[in-house]
C-alpha cells in the first residue's frame, strides 16, 4: 500500500480508503468462498459422501452458483415485521466485521492500521455482532426468531467475560494491546505455550461466540427452525452467511495474533510473503478444527451452555488470570 | 382446546406453534406450546394433517386392495405393518403359510425392524444437533433397504406378504447378503458406541430428563422400547407369539429407569436381538414352498378376528369385523404411535424446549401411523 502512497498524485488517503475497503469487500466473499468450500467439503468427508461435486471440477464453483442463486431470490418481508429495522439488520451484521479486518495483522508490513489499542478495537468490533442477531431476531415478529435473538445475547454476554479474562492474560504478558507488538513478542515462544489455560478458554469461547455448533444455540434449527434469521430470504440471509465466516477468520486471527505466534514462522522458499502465507495456514488450520467439531459433537442445552461458561470458565480464566498477574510481577 | 396453568399469574405465557411444518417434528404433527420463556408449561399435540382414511378404505376397499395400503401405516418399518393385516386375514380363513414362508417373514421382518431403529437413531441424534450420525445410520440402513428391495421390488413400502406366504422365494443370494450385512453391522454398533452412547454431551443431554414411569406407560398404552425401558417385559413375539417366533431363542432387552437415555440403550440392544434371530431363521431354514395354494376368490368368513404384531414402535393391532364377504365390515388399527405420543402433555412439564424435541425424538413417531 506505501506502493500506491507514493506513486499516484491523488489524496493519498482518499485512495487507502478507497483501496483497502475494496480489498475488504473482495477478502470477506473470498473468505466465505474458501470456508463455505471447506466446510461442506470436510462435512461430506465426515458424513461418507463426496460433498458438493457437481459444479466446477470438485465442486468448487458450488458456493459462486449458490451466491447467484442468493441473489436472483425475492426478498421477502413479513407483513408484521418492522420493515426498515428488517432491512437494516442484515447489514448491521455485515458491515462491521470488515471493520476487524484493519487490525488483522498479516505480517510485519500488511496491516491496515497499526492500532495501539488493536486488541481492544477488534474485541469491541466483534461484539456489534450480537446487536444485529438481537435486532434481526426481535424485527422479524417471529417467535422463532425472538428465541434465537435472546439465546444469542445471553451467550454471546456470557462468553465474552471468560474470552477476554483470557485475552487479558496474554496482554500482561506483553504489556500492549498493539497486535503488531503481540506478535514481536513472541519471537522465541508461542503464547499457546506459556497460556496453554487461557487458549482453551478463548478457543471455546470463540466457538461459542461465533455461534458454532457445539454452541449453534441461536439457530439451532431442529429446535428454532434458524433462529434469528428464520425470516430473511435472498441476498440478506446470505449477508448473515458472509458475516458468519467472517467472524469465524478474525476469532480464528485472534487467536493466532495472540498465542501462536502471528506471522512468524520459518521462511519459505520462493514466496516473498511467506509470513502472510504462515499466518493465514495457522489461521485456517484452527478453523479447520472448528469445522471439525461441529460436525462431530451434538449441541448443548441452553443452561448447559450457561452453566458452563459461569461455572467452569470464568472461575477458571479468572484464577488463571491471577495466577498470570503474580508471575509477572515476580 | 387448552387449560391455562400458569402457576404465577404474573407470569404472562405465551402461545408456540410448532408444526405442522418444522423441522424435528418428523412430518406433519403439530405441537400446540404453552411456553414461559424457554420453558414449556403445556404442550398439546394437534393431529389430523396426515389423515388418509386409512381405516375407511379397508371397509371400502376387499381386503387384497388394501393390502398394500397397510404398508403405507408406518413407511419406516412397512413389513410388520403387512404382517399384521395378512396375520388377521389368515386367522379368518383359517389359511396357514408355510413353514418357510413364516421363517422369510420373520428374517425380513426383523431386518426392517432394525431399518427403522437405525433410521430413529440417526433422526434422533439430529434432533440433538449432532449432524454427522444420520449419515453412518443410512449408510447402513441402504444395505437393508437393497437387501429387501432384491426380493421385495420396492425399498420403502413393501406389498411382500401374502395370504399363504410370500410373493417370491428368497435365493442364495439373499442369504449371503444377508449374512455380510449381519457382521458388518456388528462392527458398526462399537462405531455407534464409541461416538455416541459415550459422549458426554448426549449423556447429558438425555439422562434423566424426563421418566416414563411404569404406571404412566401403562395408563397411556405405551409400548414397544418405551415401554420396555422403563423395565416392563412386554412384547407380542414372546406374550402372544405369532409367525415361527416361539422357534427362536432371542431376550426381550429391558431398562430399568425409563429415562430417554435408556429407551436408547433398549433400541440398540434390539436391534443385536434382531440380528440373533435373523441368524438363526437363516441357519435353520427350512425348504419347501413359500406360498401355500389359496383359492383365488377368498371371502371372509362371518365374525371378527384381530392380531397383533410388534412393529418397531410396539404393538400394531388390526381387529377385522366381517360380514361374510369379501369387504370387510370395520377395519380397526390399533397403532402404537399413537398411544406413544399421548402422555406427551404429562411428560413435557416445565422442560426446556430443547428436552421437548428431544422426547419428541426418542417417541420414534412414525406421523402417517398417528393420523392413519
Amino acid at each position: 500500500m506505501n506502493v500506491i502512497d507514493t506513486a499516484i498524485p491523488l489524496p493519498p488517503g482518499l485512495l487507502r480508503m478507497v483501496f483497502t475497503a475494496l480489498v475488504v469487500i473482495a477478502f470477506v466473499f473470498l473468505n466465505a468462498l474458501i470456508l463455505g468450500y471447506l466446510e461442506r467439503k470436510l462435512a461430506g468427508r465426515f458424513q461418507l459422501r463426496p460433498g458438493p461435486m457437481e459444479v466446477g471440477p470438485h465442486g468448487i464453483l458450488q458456493l459462486a452458483a449458490d451466491a447467484v442463486k442468493l441473489l436472483g431470490k425475492q426478498f421477502i418481508i413479513p407483513r408484521a415485521a418492522n420493515s426498515p429495522l428488517f432491512r437494516l439488520a442484515p447489514l448491521l451484521a455485515f458491515v462491521p466485521v470488515g471493520a476487524s479486518f484493519i487490525v488483522i495483522p498479516l505480517s510485519r508490513k500488511l496491516q491496515v492500521r497499526d492500532l495501539d489499542v488493536g486488541l481492544i478495537f477488534i474485541v469491541a468490533i466483534m461484539a456489534l455482532n450480537v446487536v444485529a442477531a438481537l435486532m434481526a431476531g426481535w424485527v422479524s415478529n417471529n417467535k422463532y426468531s425472538l428465541f434465537g435473538a435472546v439465546r444469542s445475547v445471553a451467550q454471546s454476554v456470557a462468553y465474552e467475560i471468560p474470552m477476554l479474562l483470557s485475552l487479558v492474560a496474554v496482554v500482561l504478558l506483553t504489556h500492549s494491546f498493539n497486535m503488531q507488538a503481540i506478535v514481536l513478542s513472541q519471537n522465541h515462544i508461542w503464547h499457546a505455550v506459556q497460556q496453554p489455560v487461557a487458549f482453551l478458554i478463548y478457543f471455546v469461547a470463540g466457538m461459542a461466540e461465533t455461534h458454532r455448533a457445539p454452541f449453534d444455540l441461536p439457530e439451532a434449527e431442529s429446535e428454532l427452525t434458524a433462529g434469528f434469521h428464520t425470516e430473511f430470504s435472498g441476498i440478506r440471509f446470505s449477508f448473515f452467511f458472509l458475516a458468519e465466516y467472517t467472524n469465524m477468520f478474525f476469532v480464528g486471527s485472534i487467536a493466532v495474533v495472540l498465542f501462536l505466534g502471528g506471522w512468524h514462522g520459518p521462511p519459505l522458499p520462493f514466496m516473498d510473503y511467506s509470513a502472510a502465507v504462515w499466518f493465514l495456514l495457522k489461521v485456517y488450520i484452527l478453523l479447520l478444527v472448528m469445522i471439525w467439531v461441529r460436525w462431530t459433537f451434538p449441541r448443548v442445552r441452553f443452561d448447559q451452555l450457561l452453566n458452563f461458561c459461569w461455572k467452569y470458565l470464568t472461575p477458571i480464566a479468572l484464577v488463571n488470570l491471577l495466577v498470570t498477574a503474580v508471575v509477572v510481577k515476580l | 382446546m387448552m387449560n391455562s396453568t400458569s402457576s404465577n399469574p404474573q407470569r404472562q405465557s405465551f402461545f408456540l406453534n410448532m408444526g405442522p411444518q418444522h423441522p424435528s417434528t418428523h412430518g406433519v404433527l403439530r405441537v400446540l406450546l404453552e411456553m414461559d420463556g424457554e420453558y414449556v408449561r403445556n404442550a398439546e399435540p394437534v393431529l389430523g394433517y396426515g389423515h388418509r382414511q386409512q381405516e375407511k378404505l379397508g371397509e371400502s376397499l376387499n381386503w387384497k386392495g388394501f393390502m398394500p395400503y397397510s404398508a403405507r401405516l408406518d413407511y419406516v418399518g412397512a413389513l410388520p405393518c403387512t404382517h399384521g393385516f395378512i396375520g388377521v386375514i389368515e386367522r379368518m380363513t383359517g389359511i396357514e403359510a408355510p413353514p418357510r414362508a413364516e421363517y422369510i417373514r420373520v428374517i425380513t421382518s426383523e431386518l426392517n425392524r432394525i431399518a427403522s431403529h437405525l433410521l430413529w437413531l440417526g433422526a434422533f441424534l439430529l434432533d440433538l444437533g449432532a449432524f454427522t450420525p444420520i449419515m453412518y445410520t443410512f449408510d447402513d440402513r441402504e444395505q437393508i433397504l437393497d437387501i429387501l428391495e432384491d426380493i421385495t421390488g420396492s425399498r420403502l413400502t413393501y406389498c411382500y406378504f401374502r395370504v399363504g406366504g410370500v410373493s417370491r422365494d428368497i435365493d442364495a443370494g439373499f442369504v449371503e447378503k444377508t449374512r455380510a450385512f449381519i457382521d458388518r453391522l456388528r462392527g458398526r454398533f462399537k462405531l455407534y458406541d464409541d461416538l455416541v452412547s459415550n459422549n458426554i454431551i448426549f449423556i447429558k443431554r438425555v439422562q434423566n430428563i424426563v421418566r416414563f414411569t411404569p404406571d404412566l406407560a401403562m395408563r397411556y398404552g405405551v409400548t414397544g422400547p418405551l415401554l420396555r425401558s422403563t423395565g416392563i417385559c412386554y412384547d407380542i413375539r414372546k406374550k402372544e407369539p405369532y409367525s415361527a417366533y416361539p422357534e427362536f431363542d432371542f431376550e426381550i432387552p429391558v431398562g430399568e429407569t425409563g429415562d430417554c437415555l435408556e429407551s436408547y440403550r433398549v433400541r440398540l440392544r434390539e436391534m443385536e436381538q434382531s440380528l440373533r434371530i435373523i441368524e438363526q431363521a437363516l441357519d435353520r431354514l427350512p425348504e419347501g414352498p413359500a406360498l401355500a395354494k389359496t383359492p383365488r376368490q377368498l371371502k371372509l368368513p362371518l365374525g371378527d378376528a384381530s392380531f397383533s404384531v410388534e412393529t418397531a414402535r410396539g404393538e400394531l393391532t388390526y381387529y377385522l369385523v366381517s360380514d361374510g364377504s369379501e369387504v370387510p365390515y370395520r377395519l380397526k388399527i390399533r397403532t402404537p404411535s399413537f398411544s406413544n405420543l399421548s402422555p406427551l402433555p404429562e411428560l413435557c412439564r416445565n422442560v426446556l424446549l430443547s428436552d421437548l424435541v428431544m422426547v419428541l425424538g426418542t417417541l420414534d413417531l412414525v406421523i402417517p401411523e398417528i393420523d392413519r
